[in-house]
């Protein structure tokens, strides 16, 4: 069944309003923050339909909040998806995308140019659990046919790739899943569904770090994982998670009792109910406050970011710029196609005098905030070799793009002019004391 | 009519107008997804009557199953096909016979020779879609799980 989407409605109007109407017994026109952790049934009968998953409600907060699900459903709109998840974070949410079809022994492939956190947990903590992740240069899509075994579930990579620059061609990739019948998982968090719409190129799944620019300010940890609606589960033996009879609820089939909503009730009923990452209703509320204003923000954060590198291409104190929206860009036809409105406000660039003038550019910033974040409507400089890539091998961090000399930044929504004085105040400072 | 997609307005008419619902294929096994769909409706104040003719005499949720919809003895607005696709055009003519108001087929069910026939016969069709999802998705309850509605609206929700 194909979700119907709004009479035409815009994504600006979505995004203020989709998933929130005035609350029934109120009026109240903002989302309330539903701070309880558990609900009344009617009695006994109610509260077994709840737990049986045969009517819609609520239980208990680990599983469903009815503000948490304002965000998930506007997620879902946005993206074009059926349904959502959120999680506390996009770690979580990453978790949770898995953990419907992965076993112990099961591998996925995943490109090489991710955020270094997700490289991190991919290689080290799903081992724990018997997931493997093979990965692959995803710079050339048909590497990924390549590295298929027969035990790979899905494949995994990011629309605009951490930290910078790089856009994988997903119509590509989603060719090469389709045709192993495998879930493509696009993460989306530095594009947001505002620049790219991984849905409309073939996504099965998306993943996103809602910290970043859905909320927005810099406030709220989450993450969200957004199903598609038009994967079917039920075409391999390798999705029995989804269609085989679940032990914990009686023998119930997922994809034959929810058809297409199937991987979100999975992300509800088993996911959150078991494993227990669940988002804050006040970070959802603060969320769905920032995800108003995202058009707004992205139209400013690209506008900025295009300003900021194309200043930094001429500076001489600086090597290369890596940023897709420059013509420069090798990934500059892939911007063109995959991202709507701007290349995102997240890149980096290199500094001649390598990780030494890198560290000191960091520390010399005043407007800029040295930290570890990015989507923040503050702008953001970090220096990844040293920071967010430095539990990587150095041949790691070379290929995430996260070399020595590598400087990431993230474009916020002040007057340009200031950042670019900030930015050259601390380049001018740090080669001049290096020198 | 075009039986791709539906009008919310559509769904919604026939939601409201409708008050006595048969389902064809009604399961007493209580984890199966016709028992799910069955037991929704009824809690929502449609008076269900299980159709199903290797149960006829059971009770399903306190009604009797028939085994055929000639059998039943009240008069029936709904029929709910929770059956195979093979099976959906006997069905629906059995539904014209009985001077039912709409047929409604399930998700995965679709038969547009039958749909003709009944649209012929003055009664309103829906293919391919649950009506508990229908329900709830139009009645705001689908989000309560993150789902996608697709409806947004400035009204505060009735009913």
């Amino acid at each position: 069944m194909s979700t119907e989407q709004p009479h035409g409605f815009g994504f600006e109007t979505r995004a203020v309003h989709a998933g929130a109407s005035p609350d029934p017994i109120t009026g109240a026109r903002s989302t309330p923050i539903f701070q309880t952790t558990s609900y009344v049934f009617d009695d006994v009968d109610h509260a077994a339909s709840l737990f049986n998953l045969q009517t819609f409600g609520y239980i208990y907060s680990r599983l469903t909040n009815p503000t948490v699900a304002v965000l998930e459903e506007r997620l879902a709109s946005l993206e074009g998806g059926r349904g959502a998840t959120c999680a506390a974070s996009g770690h979580a949410a990453q978790i949770l995308a898995f953990f419907p079809f992965m076993e112990p022994g099961d591998a996925f492939l995943a490109s090489r140019k991710l955020y270094g956190g997700s490289i991190t947990q991919f290689s080290h903590s799903f081992k724990k659990f018997g997931w493997h992740v093979i990965f692959v240069e995803s710079d050339e899509p048909e590497n990924f046919r390549a590295a298929m075994t027969p035990k790979v579930k899905a494949i995994f990579c990011e629309s605009l790739a951490n930290p910078g620059g790089v856009i994988t061609d997903l119509e590509a990739v989603a060719a090469i899943a389709q045709a192993h019948h495998v879930p493509l998982i696009v993460d989306n968090t530095m594009a947001s569904p505002y620049l790219c719409r991984p849905f409309e190129w073939g996504a099965a799944l998306i993943v996103h770090s809602t910290t970043k620019f859905l909320s927005g300010h810099g406030t709220s940890m989450g993450g969200a994982v957004i199903d598609s609606g038009r994967f079917d589960w039920a075409q391999s033996p390798k999705f029995a998670g989804l269609t085989e009879p679940s032990p914990a609820y009686h023998g119930l089939r997922f994809h034959e009792t929810f058809g297409d909503m199937a991987f979100t009730v999975y992300g509800h009923a088993v996911g959150l109910r078991d494993l227990g990452p669940t988002m804050a209703p006040m970070n959802a509320f603060l969320t769905l406050t920032g995800i108003e204003t995202l058009g707004l923000r992205m139209e400013r954060h690209c506008a900025n970011a295009q300003a900021v590198a194309e200043w930094l291409e001429r500076h001489p104190d600086v090597a290369w710029v890596s940023y897709a929206g420059l013509k420069s860009s090798p990934y500059h036809a892939l911007a063109k196609k995959y991202l709507r409105g701007g290349a995102g406000a997240v890149f980096t660039f290199g500094v001649k005098g390598g990780y030494e003038v890198g560290v000191k550019v960091v520390e010399s910033v005043e407007l800029l905030s040295h930290l570890a974040n990015i989507g923040d409507t503050r702008s953001l400089i970090i220096h990844p070799a040293s920071t967010t890539h430095r539990q990587l091998t150095d041949t790691q961090r070379t290929a995430a793009g996260a070399g020595p000399d590598v400087i990431r930044l993230s474009i916020g929504i002040e007057t340009v002019d200031d950042i670019i004085a900030d930015l050259d105040q601390a380049l001018r400072g740090a080669t001049r004391r290096n020198a | 009519m075009n039986h791709d997609r539906y009008d919310d307005a559509y769904l919604r008419d026939i939601l409201r107008s409708i008050k006595t619902i048969a389902m064809v294929g009604a399961s007493t096994n209580w984890n199966r997804p016709s028992y799910f769909v069955f037991k929704y409706l009824q809690g929502k104040g449609y008076r269900m009557i299980p159709v199903n003719p290797g149960a006829a005499g059971e009770a399903l949720l306190g009604e009797t199953v028939y085994a055929a919809l000639a059998d039943i003895p009240v008069p029936i607005d709904m029929v709910d096909i929770f059956r195979r696709p093979e099976a959906a055009g006997a069905i629906t003519d059995a539904a014209i016979a009985i001077a039912a108001k709409v047929v409604w087929m399930q998700i995965g069910v679709r038969d547009d020779a039958a749909a003709a026939r009944a649209e012929a016969a003055g009664l309103k069709v829906v293919m391919n879609r649950c009506p508990k999802i229908e329900w709830g998705r139009l009645h705001g309850e689908l989000g309560w799980g993150g789902i996608n509605s697709g409806i947004i609206s400035s009204r505060r929700r009735k009913e």
